[in-house]
């Protein structure tokens, strides 16, 4: 349990991160509840579910995402670049070990404000402890993700074999190249910022607070220069998980490598142009919103690249659709889906029809469930015989996808359309125009759906690895041959990770 | 077999993508340069906009007319005329949200932010506040009654 080898602390990443899956998602299903019609249902009063709405958000992005991208980071960027561990072993333990005491912090405390924290609410009005634990929390969080992110650099970077130049790399040890280097530019803006925010609750400074002469909005660029290119962190892994399987599933290499090494450093740079879009309604200038859709449009289309080089991988491919391709088609169906909507929030008139409604809500969870949470879970299904020994429950596996599939569409577009219709986010209850109950009904009934999906994953998880059937290690997915050139070994277990 | 030898992962053209790239950077100039043009045309207050001072405060909103008329959680409006908003707040940040005209702006204590619009049908429309703000944000609504003019 405290061993510093790269694959252990990649096991305890990944059972952490499950378990704050299932744990914030099962804070979504009591939200879904309330909702599920207007007035009081399951939680007692508005500020339960405030509670409740930022530990889900807070919970699923630093305890869930970031740690299961950590997880099989650690697990194969090592083997990819064919070094012994990570650069730092040590390190590495250290930063994992952040993450449990973070977690406790924040479900202990159990703050009210949002994962955005905006001032000058968090300053003068959110109640504390709970405030206060969650910003040591996401200080410590911020912290181990920066010891992790820069191990993971020295480790790509200075521990590569000599013999493996940069441009042949994998793209999967790319995607955490470019998420890395993404970490170490952008998190010590948010660290700064959390720090002022601790003060200025303290009372002895004013940074934020405009009675003391500070400015509210200078948090909101400071936050969201740190947590827009953070989505990009979240996002690049799980692309690199989709280059991993659909080759190997459509028994095709690669569409076109250089193009998905461009695709990931364009959007690497490009995702530090964009932060302020989440901030047209704070009375920006016509100039500023101007600059800032660019920037957000400019990131458009190494997002459409990945897309393409993707659906060119399969094209003409034998393709086996075992339940890991399952997820990763689902994940770039719904990663289209995100990135049109994305496109209409960056259009600055529409964006003042959409901004902080339920649209937001549908658009972001397209990407953080659609995207990420379909590319991470078809990642654990396509590693699971080479952690475990054994194969997954082939019938179960392809259930939870098509369940998880029609849920997430219910939910989300749903909550696109409800953004349209006109209701905010993060309220506890709503009035009943008729529109509104209606669409809130599909979209609790989705998010049940998706709940069953998910407890069908972890009996999978749990029996298989148990009582599995023993996987064939040379080819646990049946796909027969040297399938996958220029690759040449079989499995990312064995010869260097299968690339040469 | 020659784009192999040349060092290419595999023997295909790059043609279909150069076009794609090239169609979607086509669709978001389009999509940039229409939102640029109609962002520019709205912006623009028409000069006879009367100006009603908007304040947050949790949970409540205040108005009020040029004439010195204050109103709480409700807004009286006449049709056809044209309104600007001067948006603030006393604590901390809200935003003012009448969505059936598609006016939001955020209310940020220490700052004034103006939006402007003209109703264009008479009745009655929900304000809401827009950004989480506290206990009561869910019902932190007003009413706008638009009414034919005289």
């Amino acid at each position: 349990m405290f061993s510093t080898h790269h694959t252990d602390i990649g096991l305890l990443y990944l059972i952490t991160s499950l378990a704050f899956m299932f744990m914030g998602g099962a804070l979504a299903l009591v939200l879904r509840l309330e909702l599920f019609a207007p007035g009081t249902q399951v939680i007692a009063d508005a500020m339960t579910y405030n509670r409740i709405f930022t530990v889900h958000g807070t919970t699923l992005i630093f305890l869930f995402i970031l740690p299961s991208a950590s997880a099989f980071g650690n697990y194969l960027v090592p083997i990819m670049v064919r070094y012994k561990d990570m650069a730092y072993p040590k390190l590495n333990a250290i930063a994992f070990w952040m993450i449990p005491p973070a977690g406790a912090l924040i479900w202990l405390g159990f703050a009210d404000f949002t994962w955005y924290a905006y001032p000058t609410y968090s300053v003068i009005s959110a109640p504390g402890p709970a405030a206060d634990m969650w910003i040591f929390g996401l200080k410590i969080l911020g912290v181990s993700s920066l010891l992790g992110a820069i191990n993971f650099v020295v480790t790509i970077l200075k521990c590569k074999h000599p013999d493996l130049p940069l441009s042949k790399m994998p793209l999967l040890a790319w995607s955490y190249l470019a998420s890395s280097l993404i970490i170490i530019v952008a998190i010590p803006t948010f660290a700064a910022a959390l720090l002022m925010l601790l003060t200025d609750r303290l009372g002895v400074s004013g940074f934020f607070n405009p009675a003391m002469g500070g400015d509210p909005i200078a948090y909101q660029h400071l936050f969201w220069f740190t947590f827009h290119p953070e989505v990009y962190v979240l996002v690049i892994p799980a692309i690199g998980f989709m280059y991993e399987i659909f080759p190997r599933f459509s028994r095709k290499p690669i569409f076109s490598h250089s193009s998905g090494v461009f695709a990931f450093v364009l959007l690497m740079l490009v995702g530090f142009a964009s932060w302020a879009h989440h901030m047209y309604a704070t009375g920006m200038s016509f100039t500023e919103k101007t600059v800032f859709m660019v920037g957000t449009l400019a990131a458009v289309p190494a997002s459409a690249m990945h897309v393409f080089n993707f659906l060119a991988t399969m094209w003409g491919g034998r393709i086996k659709f075992a339940t890991p391709i399952m997820w990763a088609v689902g994940g770039i169906a719904l990663f289209f889906s995100a990135g049109a909507g994305g496109v209409v929030n960056s259009a600055m008139p529409l964006d003042f029809i959409t901004h902080d409604s339920y649209w937001v809500v549908g658009h972001f969870h397209l990407f953080v469930m659609g995207t990420i949470l379909f590319g991470t879970v078809g990642f654990i299904y396509y590693m699971f015989p080479y952690i475990t020994g054994r194969m997954y429950n082939e019938m179960w596996g392809k259930v939870h996808f098509i369940l998880s599939f029609v849920g997430t569409v219910m939910v989300f577009f749903t909550q696109h359309l409800l953004g349209l219709y006109g209701m905010p986010r993060r309220i506890y209850d709503y009035p009943p125009f008729p529109e509104w109950v209606q669409m809130n009904i599909i979209i609790s009934i989705g998010a049940f759906i998706i709940g069953i999906s998910m407890a069908i994953f972890l009996g999978n998880l749990i029996y298989s690895s148990a009582k599995g059937k023993p996987a064939d290690m040379d080819d646990p997915f049946g796909l027969g041959g040297k399938y996958y050139f220029p690759y040449q070994a079989k499995t990312p277990h064995t010869e260097n990770g299968g690339y040469h | 077999m020659k784009d192999l030898e040349n060092g290419k992962m595999s023997g295909h053209s790059n043609w279909p993508e150069w076009v794609y790239v090239g169609v979607v950077i086509a669709l978001l100039c389009y999509v940039g340069a229409e939102a640029w043009n109609i962002e520019r045309i709205i912006e623009h207050v028409p000069a006879d906009a009367e100006i009603i001072q908007v304040t947050g405060q949790q949970w409540l909103w205040t108005f009020e007319h040029e004439d010195g008329t204050k109103e709480i959680g409700e807004l009286h409006l006449e049709k056809g005329k044209a309104y600007k908003f001067e948006v603030t707040s006393k604590d901390v940040i809200h935003s003012f949200n009448i969505h059936d005209y598609t006016v939001l702006m955020d209310a940020v204590p220490g700052r004034v932010n103006t939006v402007w619009f003209s109703p264009t049908d008479a009745g009655e429309f929900p304000i809401q506040c827009r950004e989480y703000c506290g206990m009561i944000h869910y019902n932190m609504r007003g009413t706008l009654y638009v009414q034919d003019g005289v």
